[in-house]
């Protein structure tokens, strides 16, 4: 069966330090939504551009349903939709336009176009906007719009960069279902994101790459599943008191415990026979815990465990408004864990 | 959002080049750019008039203030001074050009129109060709702004005519020139900065405001050479004729000819097409190797 998008060893390098991409290998099955997860910086935009021939490799093959990217170009733009991490749209046309032009610049017919821009409109909910220029959409619509256009020419494969990034929590839920019901019609989806929540809630494959490396890839099940099979989570009163925490808490599992800002995390095969350990040693410290819970581990987790930081901590960076995230990770103080 | 739910679309409906070879999707994929670009610029009519503005304000301060203390042999001054604004117009109106690239590449238009199958000089061809549509309405303008101060065509309309579709040309292979910084520059702000450096010597070590006879040799020997004062002196000759013998002022004791008429215009002529030859092909390599 031919991959619908192949990578192998790929590199890329920006000026003569920056290794975006140092020997990235994944496949992607078809009819599939595979994510590419990981910190910004990890290499997700340089893999997406070098797949969606925006960008020339340094060495290495990509593949889009077995065509080479550098080899066969001009065929590869005919099989792919991209959406790239800016909601690439002209601002001073209006949406109808926007999916115009990008039909057009896909040799769609006129006919085709305008029914298919129709329907996207009515999709994505851009019906009563599709007249306004976009300079007067809101950022959710922006995105939906930039999402509808990468799907104008019917792409067998579609890459999404970061899709719900600067979405309010609506729009992306909304997004999502569109994500899935594309995979209804056959389309191969990769998705790049920093949201775990969206990875483990769409993705049937995932990679997480950092520093232009894959370091780890299967399903979110067995990510999640090769951590341990709970997480201790220990709040302190300041951030001096967690490191400290951490560091008379290392005795009590093979894993060192994590702390990022006020929280200790430790991952555990053996929950309640580590938490009262753990509470007896912090009691001869004379260190008291604000909050306990012991939970099952999340993709945050793992993610924490593989990166040694938080998914969502280099996320400010991230062009335009962010959303507000729900309160676990809206707290952008939290040292990295170290 | 309303509607969640997706109707299966019934096969792929992507059309590569169905009829028609790569030239016929090369000049569609160019206007469609065009297009887009034309709408951008109604949707902002206060750029087009503001970008009036400046041009229309160099007439008035060297037709008025400064016209006045330059003694040009042979013209006139309004007559001496109206086609070099011309040409200084449409080569200012160029950084446009390199402007609307930097800020199509910073919003990310530039890596969506890279994802498609279309034409790789489109997008630079659709934009010099919708500056080009821009500068035909400036050079309506001007016209009109030219006989408000007293210009008069002094050859013929046919001539005349001539001479502003020599500009257009030049100003289209300038556009070339100046996608190739729209795509270097950072963001659409430093764009802009990066090319006054390049227009500012260009179009006043030149002969489009001063006769060249009052400059220090070596800048003559410049100013003599160079692509602005080549159209200056082809689009003085088109629109305001050859100098006239009898017209001479102090402290100039004869007329110094450009030349004769068809020279001049063969010349610009070989200008232009020679600037467009060469940074076309440079903007387009920019623009296929550019890392984004």
């Amino acid at each position: 069966m031919t991959m619908a998008i192949q990578l192998e060893d790929l590199h890329k390098t920006f000026g003569n330090t920056v290794r975006a991409l140092d020997g990235v290998s994944f496949g992607v099955e078809p009819g599939t939504i595979f994510g590419l997860l990981g910190p910004n910086g990890a290499g997700k935009t340089t893999a997406v551009r070098i797949l969606t021939t925006v960008l020339q490799p340094d060495s290495g093959v990509a593949r889009v349903l077995g065509h080479d990217v550098t080899a066969e170009p001009d065929l590869v733009r005919t099989l792919i939709g991209l959406a790239g991490q800016f909601a690439a749209v002209d601002e001073n046309l209006t949406g109808a336009e926007n999916l115009w032009m990008v039909g057009r610049l896909n040799h769609m017919s006129k006919a085709q176009l305008r029914d298919r821009s129709a329907s996207l409109l009515e999709q994505f909910g851009l019906t009563d906007a599709a007249n306004r220029p976009t300079k007067t959409y809101s950022g959710g619509m922006r995105r939906r719009l930039d999402v509808a256009a990468s799907l104008v020419a019917h792409p067998k494969v579609l890459f999404l960069d970061e899709p719900t990034t600067g979405l309010d929590p609506a729009s992306r839920s909304d997004v999502w279902t569109m994500i899935g019901s594309l995979v209804a019609e056959g389309t191969t989806v990769l998705l790049t994101t920093q949201y775990l929540e969206e990875a483990d809630r769409l993705a049937e494959h995932l990679v997480v790459i950092n520093h232009g490396r894959v370091i780890a890839a299967g399903t979110p099940a067995t990510l999640k599943a090769n951590m341990g099979a709970t997480v201790l989570d220990l709040g302190f009163v300041d951030e001096r008191t967690a490191h400290r925490a951490g560091e008379v808490l290392d005795v009590v599992n093979d894993k060192a415990p994590v702390v990022y800002g006020r929280t200790v995390e430790v991952n555990v095969n053996d929950g309640p026979r580590i938490v009262t350990e753990a509470l007896r040693i912090l009691e001869v410290e004379g260190i008291a815990p604000t909050t306990l819970a012991l939970r099952e581990p999340s993709l945050d987790d793992v993610f924490l465990a593989l990166t040694g930081h938080r998914a969502e901590l280099d996320a400010t960076e991230a062009p335009g408004d962010l959303p507000s995230q729900d309160g676990r990770r809206q707290t952008s103080k939290r040292g990295r864990g170290k | 959002m309303t509607t969640t739910t997706f109707q299966p679309t019934g096969g792929s409906a992507v059309v590569s080049s169905p009829q028609g070879g790569r030239l016929y999707w090369a000049i569609a994929d160019m206007l469609t750019v065009t297009k887009r670009n034309l709408i951008g610029y109604t949707r902002v009519p206060e750029a087009i008039f503001f970008s009036s503005v400046q041009p229309i304000m160099f007439v008035l301060l060297f037709r008025y203030v400064f016209g006045g203390a330059i003694p040009t042999p042979g013209y006139h001054y309004v007559q001496f001074l109206l086609p070099g604004i011309f040409v200084q117009t449409v080569a200012f109106g160029s950084i446009g050009t390199s402007i609307g690239l930097a800020e199509d590449l910073h919003k990310g238009l530039i890596e969506r129109f890279r994802a498609l199958p279309m034409s790789r000089w489109a997008v630079l061809a659709g934009r010099t060709t919708a500056d080009l549509c821009r500068n035909i309405f400036v050079m309506a303008l001007m016209t009109a702004v030219g006989y408000a101060v007293g210009f008069r065509i002094g050859t013929s309309v046919g001539e005349y005519l001539f001479g502003i579709v020599l500009l257009l040309l030049f100003a289209y292979a300038l556009s070339w020139g100046f996608a190739f910084i729209g795509l270097s520059a950072p963001n659409s702000e430093t764009a802009q900065l990066m090319s006054f450096p390049i227009l500012f010597p260009l179009t006043f070590a030149s002969s489009a405001f001063v006769p060249l006879q009052s400059m220090p040799g070596w800048l003559q020997a410049f100013a003599q050479h160079q692509p602005v004062s080549i159209l200056v002196n082809a689009a003085r000759d088109l629109m305001s004729g050859t100098p006239n013998p009898n017209l001479v002022l102090p402290p100039f004791t004869s007329v110094v000819s450009t030349g004769r008429t068809s020279s001049t215009v063969f010349w610009a002529v070989v200008w232009s097409l020679g600037i467009l030859a060469v940074l076309a092909p440079v903007s387009v390599r920019r623009y296929r190797r550019r890392a984004l």
